[in-house]
């Protein structure tokens, strides 16, 4: 466990070790936030409700969608696409840890960083010009905490699936491309999912997508409530559990697969 | 006991080829053209603890394949490898806990953070004890003279800088069998030494194994008593540098240059009768003849007794030329 968090602690010192990329990086949040909150008050126009969310419900679930984005995203499925492409993964699989576990806890590392340190000072900025109100229920905020838990392990484990796909294609960033981009979209990130049309919310309760952004941020903005929170997280915890497998196959026959690039 | 034991290890890859031009790209798409290629073509050899080995070869010849197969990152396609009484493959996690491997072309410490972050990390990966860790490291620091440079990034150190501590990197857990893959590609002279006299007190102090492979034969020289050699996939020699030597380097070569141009004709006559062959130089009155070392004084006096001469130089025949004349050739006799 130890080499775990030594681990975390490392990648904040690279996190850190770029300070521009950090300012910019609050800069980028507070201006997605805002850009979001404009958007949504010109489509509200004036109504007070849509799909059963107030504009202040929305304004709490776009700044939430977004922090909480900053501590499920990382770019673990590009660091193992580079490492495998110029062959650094050699010296990876020379050390004795799962590669896999480490590049999860990198992952983590980055996610903590990023919450405290680039959504948090975000977050404030943006609500001295918004008119955020935050729940006040304890519950409501520890059933948020263990589900955006959640989103990082489902999202973490998707990316590691889509980072083990380059064993096998050896380029794959057109996928990696694609990959982030539906999960932007079928998150409930850009989009909540009670928005999307009824067909569409039937076929995206078989995808784990949901469980990355749409799930907590409806918990924060106590659109759920009671049974339908318990009913998001079972969802979200059904989704990290299946996705291990699929992670495991790739992951044996990769092994199998390797070839070191360069030498 | 064996640090190394290898039986008709074999890897195969699968080598992909295009077709030319566009109908050919339009194909590939759908069925592609592979060949495959045998890397590593059923070698055996053993290696005693304890033992420095060279592992040498040209370019493509097997040697990084092998060294990949040997520290369990890639699977043998076929053939039996022990390392440590282990299969590096199937026990990856305890096995790499008793190795130590230096890529001379890729690093292993962090790029972005100071020296120090990443042996701190590779302590708790090794799982090494603070003793331990001030014991045997404050040696390495200390002998590689590495300590100035413990609190700067990676990224700004310089090649032999980052390349002393990817070599204390890979020496945190102490271990029995240290991989150096061109360990010693890119340095200056300086450097070059620094590592070697560093290797050789690790080897006699904690006994350990040391497998090498490198293009510069003086590192071999400097290094090892024993050579492995590789030549598309086989092992095409494995004894003693030494024997290679004696084997290889019979004779003397003698460097004349002339007042006037030569050609070979007038040489050849000259030198008729005798065992000698003769090679152009870099100007046409500069001629190299090699020679058994018992007709030297023949072939001195007869050149000089005919023609004027401005230089002369006789030297023995470096290793260097041993091992290219057997590259040329593929195989080596005797």
């Amino acid at each position: 466990m130890d080499k775990y968090m030594e681990m975390i602690r490392i990648r904040f010192l690279m996190m850190l070790a770029y300070r521009t990329n950090y300012y910019t990086g609050i800069l980028i949040y507070a201006i997605n936030i805002a850009a979001y909150y404009f958007l949504w008050s010109a489509i509200y126009g004036g109504k007070q409700t849509m799909q059963g969310m107030s504009m202040e419900q929305m304004t709490i679930y776009v700044a939430i969608s977004w922090m909480a984005r900053a501590f499920y995203f990382n770019n673990i499925d590009r660091e193992i696409a580079m490492e495998i492409r110029e062959g650094q993964v050699a010296t990876e699989l020379i050390r004795p840890y799962s590669y896999l576990g480490m590049k999860t806890m990198q992952g983590l590392g980055e996610g903590i960083f990023r919450l405290l340190f680039l959504s948090l000072p975000g977050l404030f900025l943006v609500a001295l010009f918004l008119p955020l109100r935050f729940p006040t229920d304890v519950h409501t905020w520890m059933f948020f905490i263990l589900s955006i838990a959640f989103s990082f392990i489902i999202n973490s484990e998707l990316n590691l699936l889509a980072g083990i796909v380059t064993f096998f294609t050896l380029n794959n960033e057109g996928l990696l491309r694609a990959k982030r981009f539906i999960i932007d979209l079928f998150s409930g990130l850009i989009l909540p999912i009670s928005f999307y049309p009824d067909w569409a919310q039937a076929v995206m309760k078989y995808f784990p997508f949901q469980g990355i952004s749409y799930i907590p941020s409806m918990i924060v903005t106590e659109s759920f409530r009671g049974q339908a929170i318990i009913d998001g997280l079972l969802f979200q915890f059904v989704w990290c559990v299946l996705l291990l497998i699929p992670i495991r196959l790739l992951w044996r026959a990769a092994k199998k697969q390797l070839v070191v690039q360069g030498g | 006991m064996n640090a190394i034991e290898v039986e008709n290890l074999r890897k195969e890859f699968k080598s992909y080829s295009s077709r030319s031009g566009l109908i050919g790209a339009f194909r590939d798409l759908f069925t592609r053209n592979y060949k495959i290629i045998r890397a590593v073509n059923d070698i055996s050899f053993t290696v005693k603890q304890g033992e420095m080995v060279g592992y040498i070869g040209e370019n493509g010849a097997g040697k990084s394949t092998t060294i990949k197969m040997l520290t369990g990152i890639l699977t043998p396609t076929s053939g039996k490898v022990i390392v440590n009484g282990m299969n590096p493959h199937k026990e990856r996690e305890a096995f790499v806990r008793t190795i130590g491997v230096v890529f001379g072309q890729r690093s292993q410490l962090w790029w972005d953070i100071a020296v120090q972050e990443s042996f701190r990390l590779l302590k708790k990966v090794y799982r090494v004890s603070d003793e331990d860790y001030k014991e045997h490291m404050d040696h390495v620091i200390e002998t590689l003279d590495i300590g100035p440079l413990l609190d700067k990034p990676v990224r700004k150190l310089s090649l032999g800088q980052r390349m002393r501590c990817e070599l204390a990197a890979a020496l945190i857990h102490n271990p029995p069998l240290l991989f150096l893959d061109e360990p010693t590609i890119g340095l200056d002279v300086l450097v070059k030494l620094k590592i070697r006299q560093f290797l050789k007190e690790i080897n006699e102090k904690y006994n350990t194994t040391i497998l090498l492979t490198t293009h510069d034969i003086s590192d071999i020289e400097a290094l090892c008593e024993r050579v492995i050699m590789l030549d598309e996939g086989k092992i095409i020699y494995d004894g003693s540098l030494q024997k290679l030597k004696e084997n290889w380097g019979e004779g003397k070569q003698i460097q004349f240059t002339f007042a006037n141009e030569m050609t070979l004709d007038i040489l050849k006559e000259l030198t008729d009768g005798l065992q000698v062959t003769w090679k152009k130089g870099e100007q046409a009155n500069v001629w190299t003849a090699h020679a058994p070392s018992a007709l030297l004084p023949e072939v001195i006096s007869r050149v000089v007794a005919r023609y004027s001469i401005q230089d002369m130089n006789i030297n023995e025949i470096s290793t260097e030329e041993i091992i290219r004349n057997i590259y040329e050739e593929g195989v080596v006799h005797g």
